[in-house]
């Protein structure tokens, strides 16, 4: 089975001073959120579409999948864990408890706030993750990446051609995952936020799959005033 | 749902724009599949529709043919995965006369509003054409251009006398090709005569009764009734060879698109009672015909599959445009996208 899982267990802290998180704020009248179900919606190759929200805010998503989507068998909305990972794992449970996992299953996971992504990028994790144990979304470094430990001196400035900056899908053969992230110490699991990351420190190949420079995610206000502009862009005609 | 649209912004330049559809509304979603690139995309592509065209219609997604899956249906009239032709023409009214290609009011796709190269295309509801399990997809791509020569045949059929002994196609390139393919399919005991400019196209049709040259043609031949697939600047000279040679009270249809007026033998228009029928895109019932046709005679297929001249895997703006400089380039069939973008 192919299931995804949308990540919307964050509480927008870098948002500044709003009341909700970043995730339900509207764009053209529609939450980020919604815009992002949607386009998992129309790839009929996901069995269930996961939606992994805080606990407080369940409801608030039903709601709003109610409004903008109606009545959807392949949506669930879940509870979220303490991290990102666990937010993952709780997705995972649910289909463990739910349907049981098969060896042959697979997830892809994407985060709530990134509503640009295209079927390209979804259908190309869906092919790369049933090849590879994992799969992580990339664009090629624009800037070049320096590295400091202190944020004072730079220690070492990495060739730009062998940098890339990550998005999400990240995808997963779920076997492997859980395997993996059982396998890590409590305090490994603190420090090892994402989960591509914790594939490829247990030698796993994971698989690049090109993202697009606009798939932008929505943390800052700057982001939110981009995606409104890029979105609104209305073209004199 | 923000939709990625690949827009034509200026000549030989494509740039990435988002609209906000919403899945709660009427439209059917379909992803495109496959995509065929016509002459008017590439006369937008290039920037030869000219200046005023160019900027009254430009930002705007080009290709009006191509096939599809359903992807979601607010209804659940369509299976999501249910194969579909997309119809370009877009009436926004009815008429019992007039058909919806002819209504002044009607908007076509990659003309008056966007195209298909889109992430998702939204569409109402009758504007689009299951297709069966049958169709060859690199066929289905190009099926909007069998719907214009299907069009004008029935239209043709309408309006002309009933002897059919021969008819005549002038152009030797894939509207002709098309036109008298269908035509030796419908009308089995008619013979079908093709006049080109280039042999080795007309070698091509093999399933013609004869082929000529346009400076070749004999003088005693006559046809009882013609279609020019020809358009540009050819189009008159085929026009006149076509007065020429068709016999009293014929029809001729006129397929070839001519951004020029062209000039035209009108006396012997009149002299031999010729009826003309402008014949121009198609409609939804058009594109239920060919499907059906397709499906009924299995072997056109096969035909059909000799004009795909290079299918091309689209994963990104690059590869739009590199598929459209190989088009521009290529003499001889239709250049289809497979759309992975």
């Amino acid at each position: 089975m192919i299931y995804a899982e949308i990540l919307a267990g964050g509480k927008g802290t870098r948002m500044g001073n709003i009341n909700m998180p970043k995730q339900f704020i509207t764009i053209d009248g529609t939450p980020i959120i919604i815009h992002t179900i949607e386009k998992f919606i129309l790839n009929d190759r996901f069995e269930k579409i996961l939606i992994v929200s805080p606990k407080e805010w369940i409801n608030y998503t039903k709601d709003i999948i109610k409004k903008h989507i109606g009545e959807n068998d392949r949506l669930v909305v879940v509870e979220g864990g303490s991290d990102r990972n666990e937010s993952i794992m709780s997705g995972i449970h649910y289909i463990e408890k739910e349907f049981g996992i098969e060896d042959d299953d697979v997830i892809v996971t994407h985060d709530s706030v990134r509503p640009f992504l295209t079927h390209r990028i979804i259908e190309e994790n869906i092919d790369e993750v049933l090849k590879h144990g994992a799969v992580d979304t990339a664009i090629e470094a624009v800037d070049t990446i320096l590295q400091s430990k202190d944020g004072e001196i730079i220690d070492n400035i990495p060739i730009r051609d062998t940098m890339f900056q990550g998005q999400t899908p990240q995808s997963f053969h779920i076997n492997t995952l859980v395997n993996h992230y059982n396998a890590l110490s409590g305090d490994e699991k603190t420090i090892l936020t994402d989960a591509c990351k914790i594939c490829a420190l247990k030698g796993e190949n994971v698989k690049i799959v090109k993202g697009e420079l606009f798939n932008i995610k929505i943390t800052t206000p700057y982001d939110l005033k981009v995606a409104k502009a890029i979105l609104q862009e209305r073209i004199s005609k | 749902m923000i939709n990625q649209v690949y827009r034509l912004v200026s000549p030989r330049q494509l740039e990435v724009t988002y609209s906000n559809f919403s899945l709660n509304s009427e439209h059917v979603v379909v992803r495109p599949t496959f995509l065929s690139i016509c002459a008017a995309d590439q006369r937008y592509y290039t920037g030869t529709r000219g200046k005023e065209a160019m900027s009254k219609k430009l930002p705007m997604a080009l290709i009006h043919e191509g096939i599809g899956k359903v992807v979601y249906d607010p209804k659940d009239e369509f299976e999501p995965g249910t194969q579909v032709v997309m119809v370009p023409n877009t009436p926004s009214e009815e008429d019992e006369i007039v058909a919806e290609n002819y209504l002044r009011s009607s908007k076509f796709r990659s003309s008056g509003f966007d195209g298909f190269m889109q992430d998702y295309v939204f569409l109402n509801r009758d504007r689009l054409v299951p297709l069966g399990n049958s169709i060859n997809p690199h066929v289905g791509a190009f099926i909007e251009l069998i719907t214009i020569a299907m069009h004008s045949i029935l239209r043709f059929d309408k309006r002309s006398h009933a002897r059919r002994q021969t008819f005549g196609v002038w152009g030797d390139g894939n509207l002709g090709f098309i036109t008298s393919l269908i035509l030796k399919t419908l009308y089995k005991d008619s013979k079908v005569i093709v006049f080109g400019k280039t042999p080795y196209k007309l070698d091509h049709f093999s399933f013609v009764d004869e082929v000529y040259q346009i400076d070749g043609i004999p003088e005693d031949l006559e046809l009882d009734h013609a279609f020019e697939c020809v358009g540009g600047k050819g189009s008159q000279y085929a026009i006149n060879q076509i007065i020429d040679y068709i016999k009293p009270e014929g029809s001729m249809s006129i397929l070839g698109v001519s951004e020029e007026p062209v000039e035209v033998n009108t006396r012997m228009v009149l002299e031999k009672g010729i009826t003309i029928i402008g014949s121009s895109r198609s409609g939804r019932v058009d594109f239920e015909n060919t499907v059906k046709l397709l499906n009924d005679y299995p072997n056109i297929q096969e035909y059909f599959k000799t004009l795909v001249g290079s299918v091309n895997e689209v994963k990104s703006i690059e590869d739009i445009l590199e598929t459209f400089e190989k088009d521009l380039t290529t003499s001889w069939g239709k250049t289809v996208m497979e759309w992975k973008i």
